[in-house]
């Protein structure tokens, strides 16, 4: 006991110091660098143009529209998250579903038969695994190249676009691996979609 | 098939070529040598000593350190349960979110102390940003720091001859924290938050939607509805549903995001910012972070090992330890990798859907991102289980029946394989104190590790060690089994049900933190359940490891000869990995057949 009344002081003098130090000066100087030398990725990678907020180029949203190209399945939330005004807004989630359960060989089977119904021009390819799953986050703002290569043919039918034209407008918005070996090869949807809707211009 | 290989070595060969570096230079700061950082941190180390009243020379026998320990987390407990409920009260909450109830408060801050970092609340909906950034990174920080203080005192214990000395826990405590974890993360932070992870204290933003959806009165998705974008109308089959409103903006989480990640990678802590972890784009939002977001959960518990090696001036014996643990990380890779690359019947369906690996990542992809696929995902998977990090990239609950299995035996191996921080080396000390009394047994000689003779004082405390982590899950998740509330929180049926319990108090009982995230845990028995599973998998091995350490630092040091059983050899290596592989396998078997195992074989039947 006589231990603990010498111990105390300085377990608690030194609590104190490394509250201060690490919660306070640590996060206060990344914040700062942060907000200094990286402004747009440290807030959130947000895409405006004109005034308007189209999105982070980081967060995916759901698109159904036979002229938009779609990304990963989306569980959405609209229960979770309000605005200012009370208004509901849109977040999503993943379905921690087991890949290997008839449940979910029923819903996979219910989301092929639906691309196979949109996409009458690849009737014979098989359909790219990223376009009938869903993400990890549920947010996930890409779809592999393959995936994207499918939609092409729907897309340019839709907008009454070339498909030489989408063609281009996917590889504007792609990405390749880190330094050629880290992680895979995506297409960011989101950027694809403001391009098809001329909101931006591929450059 | 070279090509399929090729990610993964690069990820193996990143970590190794930074964590040798990073084990001598954590010798020298314990050890109080010159680095090219003390003149810049030494000052600050003595700052905070004459802050508090720490006494540098001071030296603390085993009964004095477990004490400072103990205390030390005690208040932080306090603390932490504390913030968390006066969140609501406080400043830092641009969100005004509530206070959390008192029984996830007290599941949290256990989490947190014990450096598990299980989540049974969702950060962007529950906590502040003050709680998280005073609260939860400051845990982070000190629990990471306990375990490798801990670790210290056990290193003292063998090199001391005769005395009863460990060191002292306060001196041990800062040199960690200002010259390891504080530099080491502030460049890490920053670089994270210039590949895209959020770092501010502004409230959530909201986007405009490029196509909006439609809400049903009570607030409920509306499917197959058209959107009538002049009027706001909503129409289902041509009839207009009544109260119907349009959701039009998405909801982007802000706050503090990158300092938070950067100290949960590194300390093997592994407590998301944003509920779903480093799967978030704003989390983990390319190649390049997850480089160095995965590489981080390994890199202090690698660097250990040849610390270790450095500062028992045993290079070979540090090896020999670190091969024992990366021969099964490999395998735990290769068996993870495989069995995601296949992806399984239910996901093929005949070959309609593409799983090959031309112009995507293939595989099971359910629960994974685009920009890890399967190599970035699977690799992750093993680092974060074999250290008890917990942070993921990918849903564990969606992997296949056998990748799943693996992440859940890394966990119920008792966290050794690599493990925590610290925590994860003194684990694997206690299973080669059992290796070299078993093995000694064989050959009928004393046994003896590291020139100390090992006799029924240390054995006990290396059995209690070794065995608190199945013990605690074992029991925890038999208890649960009988509970009948547990299965509401279920989210998949049948076995795989059974596995999301299991994998809760696995990732529990090995302070991981990583869970089958569709479990829900938020409940009171849950959460008490779950919490006191934690404490106990954490504290009883560290006044196990201490109590070890004060009784070898009191004998004498035993000349090595021909006769001594060589502990650096590859048949020790073998010896050791046989003896971690005995103790989990046996007590796990029935459990894992019961789950992962009976979803394997009804899914290919």
């Amino acid at each position: 006991m006589k231990t603990m009344k010498n111990i105390f002081p300085r377990a608690a003098l030194l609590f104190l110091a490394f509250t201060v130090l690490c919660g306070i000066l640590y996060t206060g100087a990344v914040t700062g660098l942060a907000q200094l030398l990286f402004p747009h990725q440290a807030n959130g990678s947000i895409i405006e143009v004109n005034g308007v907020k189209y999105g982070s180029a980081l967060l995916g949203q759901q698109y159904t529209d036979d002229a938009h190209m779609w990304g990963r399945i989306m569980q959405l939330d609209v229960m979770t998250y309000r605005d200012e005004n009370g208004e509901a807004l849109l977040y999503a989630a993943p379905s921690n579903i087991s890949p290997a359960s008839e449940e979910y060989q029923a819903l996979v089977a219910e989301r092929t038969a639906k691309l196979r119904a949109s996409n009458p021009q690849m009737a014979d390819t098989p359909i790219p695994v990223d376009l009938v799953t869903s993400s990890g986050s549920g947010l996930d703002p890409h779809i592999s190249p393959a995936a994207a290569t499918y939609q092409i043919p729907r897309i340019a039918a839709a907008t009454g676009r070339t498909e030489a034209e989408v063609a281009e407008i996917v590889s504007a918005c792609s990405t390749g691996k880190f330094l050629g070996i880290f992680g895979e090869e995506t297409v960011n949807v989101l950027r694809v979609n403001l391009m098809l809707d001329g909101i931006l211009q591929p450059a | 098939m070279l090509q399929t290989i090729f990610p993964y070595l690069c990820y193996l060969a990143v970590l190794l070529v930074l964590a040798v570096p990073l084990g001598r230079y954590i010798k020298k700061v314990m050890f109080g040598e010159k680095t090219f950082l003390s003149p810049l941190l030494g000052p600050c180390e003595n700052f905070i000593y004459k802050l508090s009243g720490v006494c540098k020379e001071e030296q603390m026998d085993f009964k004095k350190y477990t004490a400072s320990v103990l205390l030390f987390s005690g208040i932080g407990f306090v603390f932490l349960f504390l913030l968390q409920l006066l969140q609501g009260f406080l400043p830092g909450n641009p969100q005004g979110i509530g206070s959390p109830s008192w029984h996830l408060a007290f599941n949290t801050t256990a989490s947190f102390v014990t450096n598990t970092n299980w989540q049974a609340y969702s950060g962007e909906s529950t906590l502040s940003y003050l709680t998280q950034a005073l609260g939860l990174t400051v845990q982070n920080f000190v629990s990471a720091a306990t375990g490798i203080a801990v670790l210290f005192a056990l290193i003292r214990g063998f090199n001391q001859v005769k005395e009863k000395h460990l060191g002292n826990f306060w001196v041990d405590l800062t040199r960690i924290v200002v010259h390891i974890l504080l530099p080491l993360n502030l460049v890490l932070a920053v670089a994270l938050a210039g590949g895209g992870v959020v770092q501010n204290f502004k409230g959530a933003e909201s986007v405009t939607l490029l196509e909006p959806v439609a809400i049903s009165a009570e607030g409920e998705l509306l499917s197959g509805a058209v959107i009538d974008s002049k009027t706001n109308t909503v129409t289902i089959n041509g009839t207009q549903v009544p109260g119907a409103t349009v959701v039009t903006r998405e909801f982007v989480p802000m706050g503090p995001a990158a300092s938070q990640v950067a100290i949960k990678q590194t300390g093997t802590n592994g407590g998301g910012f944003f509920g779903v972890n480093s799967a978030h784009p704003l989390e983990n939002p390319n190649a390049f972070t997850n480089l160095l977001e995965m590489t981080s959960i390994l890199l202090i518990p690698v660097a250990l090992c040849f610390t270790f090696g450095e500062a028992v001036k045993n290079k070979k014996q540090g090896f020999a330890i670190f091969m024992a643990m990366f021969l099964c990380l490999v395998v735990a890779i290769g068996c993870i990798a495989v069995s995601e690359q296949s992806g399984t019947v239910q996901l093929a369906q005949n070959g309609t859907v593409n799983l090959s690996a031309v112009g995507q990542a293939g595989g099971n992809m359910e629960g994974k991102e685009c920009r890890f696929g399967i190599a970035g995902s699977s690799t992750w998977a093993a680092y974060t289980t074999a250290a008890s990090n917990g942070s993921v990239n990918a849903m564990h609950d969606s992997f296949t029946p056998l990748g799943g299995m693996v992440t859940m035996l890394l966990m119920q191996l008792g966290e050794v394989i690599f493990g925590g921080v610290g925590c994860g080396l003194y684990g694997m000390l206690a299973f080669a104190i059992l290796t070299v009394f078993i093995a000694g047994l064989m050959v009928g000689r004393t046994p003896e590790f590291l020139g100390k003779k090992i006799e029924p004082y240390e054995m006990k405390w290396s059995v209690l060690v070794c065995l608190a982590t199945p013990v605690a899950i074992l029991a925890g998740s038999g208890i649960a089994a009988i509970v009948p509330e547990v299965a509401q929180s279920l989210n998949n049926g049948g076995a795989h049900g059974f596995s999301e319990m299991l994998y809760a108090y696995s990732s529990a009982g090995g302070n991981n933190g990583s869970a089958f995230a569709g479990f829900n845990a938020n409940t009171v028995f849950l959460n008490l359940s779950i919490g006191i599973v934690m404490l106990f998998a954490r504290f009883l091995p560290i006044i196990g490891t201490l109590a070890i350490a004060g009784s070898l630092a009191q004998k004498k040091k035993i000349a090595v000869t021909a006769g001594t059983l060589s502990t650096t050899n590859g048949m020790f290596v073998f010896l050791l990995i046989f003896i971690v592989l005995l103790v989990g396998a046996l007590s796990f078997f029935p459990a894992l057949a019961l789950g992962p195992l009976a979803e394997f074989f009804g899914s290919i039947a």
